[in-house]
């Protein structure tokens, strides 16, 4: 089982110049992102892992480094239950 | 066809009342003409034919001007959308302006040819709508022998070219006691999404309504099936999606997210309303031939004339829910009272809540008129073939 994970096809992640912000757009719907999580989906590409994403991220934000693992693991795990992302076995 | 799935586009946008935000979901109406007779289209009763739909260039413009501001959803609609020669030239250029794009349609036309050529285009999703889950109903539902063959066909397509597919069907008391067999059909197309949306009464529907409107049992049972099946999928196969009726429910629905803050519809002749089924409102709407998108949104006496909350009568007015419904659909408080500006009727506090409750206790007796089948207004004539 790979843990890198990747954009479930059937979404699409873009950023919106007139909200500001990524969204997910999916069939007849979208999603806007906060930043956090547009931070993390923005780097889901089915090569880069779960711990790379952190890595990632620690290195932007020094700062939150302590926070940002528990962060991203347990979005990861909330964006898997929502369908919009998968890992292949 | 504004359904449950938009929620998540309405929900989270955050336009505050005073500060209107972009039209986000954009829904082109690109002809009324349609091979199917569907009596719950929410088409209006009085339909041009194709003299006066906008040209190809109009609609590059209106797609070009609406991105600008910030639409990112896109409907192709109708009607049925593949009768316009140009929409593969149409979805082609929303693609570029960065919209996702939507096909809605009957399936009916849907050649291979067309889908590879859509898929070329940059089309994202197709929806196809349904009458039924087998031949005889759907064929009789739609008042067009064969279509089912050949909705089956497009499906097997769609899934083969790799589109996201959403399934719709309408929901009535013609074919609710066949929900199974809809979620077992789903299920073998391969779905990703399917709308179960028990009919709204506008159009059509409403000239239908004693034909359509399920019982209270009917719909309770069906979501029990509904359930039930959902309960066995285990996060396999479809997503199926309930919606009931609200002449079921005690408050409104929310009308669009709130007139003129997130949808824009634009029909064939290029008439521009804050919900596909405004036109039979006593207002004047704009059309794309005389004024920018911008200024029509921005500006336009309709799209104002329902934002915000001065407008609200009583109950509304006082009632603490009224952030959450906006005292719900403009086009069904004008359609049951004959007043626009009234409390949706659907509310259990609006004085004239009767007029759903009379029809609900009726549902499941025998309607004293004939079912009308859709059709264009030059073609009334030919009515009585159809019934035929
Ligand atoms: S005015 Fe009514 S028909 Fe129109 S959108 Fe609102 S809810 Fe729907
Ligand atoms: S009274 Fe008006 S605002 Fe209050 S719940 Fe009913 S429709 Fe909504």
């Amino acid at each position: 089982m790979s843990n890198s994970p990747k954009l479930n096809p059937l979404y699409r992640l873009q950023f919106e110049k007139a909200q500001n912000c990524y969204v997910l757009l999916y069939p007849e719907g979208m999603v806007k992102l906060s930043d956090s999580a547009s931070e993390v989906l923005t780097l889901v590409d089915g090569s880069t892992s779960d711990g790379d994403i952190v890595k990632a991220l620690q290195q932007k934000f020094p700062d939150a480094a302590d926070l940002i693992e528990a962060d991203v693991k347990e979005f990861l795990v909330d964006a898997l239950e929502k369908g919009w992302i998968k890992y292949d076995r | 066809m504004i359904d449950e799935n938009k929620d998540n586009l309405s929900g989270e946008a955050n336009s505050t009342k005073h500060d209107v935000g972009p039209p986000l979901w954009l829904l082109a109406e690109l002809t009324y003409e349609c091979p199917l007779h569907c009596p719950y289209c929410s088409n209006p009763m009085n339909m041009e034919g194709k003299e006066l739909e906008i040209d190809t260039q109009k609609w590059l413009e209106v797609l070009s001007q609406a991105r600008e501001m910030g639409a990112v959803q896109l409907g192709f609609s109708g009607g049925e959308p593949l009768l316009r020669k140009d929409l593969e030239v149409l979805v082609k250029h929303a693609k570029e302006l960065g919209f996702y794009t939507n096909l809605i349609t009957s399936g009916i036309g849907l050649t291979e040819r067309r889908i590879a050529n859509l898929k070329e285009a940059g089309l994202d999703h197709i929806q196809l709508s349904f009458q039924a889950a087998n031949a005889e109903a759907n064929d009789l539902i739609g008042n067009k022998r064969h279509s089912f063959e050949q909705k089956r066909k497009v499906a097997k397509l769609v899934k083969q070219y790799d589109y996201p597919m959403v399934l719709n069907f309408c929901i009535t008391a013609q074919n609710i006691e066949q929900i199974d067999d809809v979620m077992d059909l789903s299920t073998e197309l391969n779905a990703d999404f399917v709308e179960l949306a028990t009919v709204q009464y506008y159009g059509w529907a409403y000239e239908n309504r004693d034909h359509l409107l399920p019982t209270n049992s009917q719909l309770v049972l069906a979501e029990e099936y509904v359930n039930k099946f959902r309960d066995q999928q285990n996060g396999q196969g479809p997503k199926f999606i309930f919606v009931t009726p609200d002449y079921y429910e005690t408050r409104p629905k929310a009308c669009m997210n709130g007139w003129g803050s997130t949808f824009l519809t634009v029909t064939p002749d290029g008439t521009c309303l804050p919900c596909h089924s405004a036109k039979i409102l006593p207002l004047e709407f704009p059309n794309v031939k005389d004024k920018s998108i911008h200024d029509i949104w921005h500006k336009d006496f309709s799209f104002n004339h329902f934002r915000g909350y001065d407008w609200m009568p009583s109950p509304c007015r006082d009632c603490d829910e009224k952030e959450k419904d906006f005292g719900g659909c403009r086009c069904q408080a004008f359609m049951l009272t004959g007043d626009m500006h009234k409390t949706d009727p659907v509310c259990d506090k609006s004085p004239d809540h009767h007029l759903i409750t009379d029809v609900i206790n009726k549902a499941g007796e025998e309607p004293s008129v004939a079912l009308k089948y859709r059709v264009l207004t030059k073609d009334k004539i030919n009515i009585k073939e159809l019934n035929e």
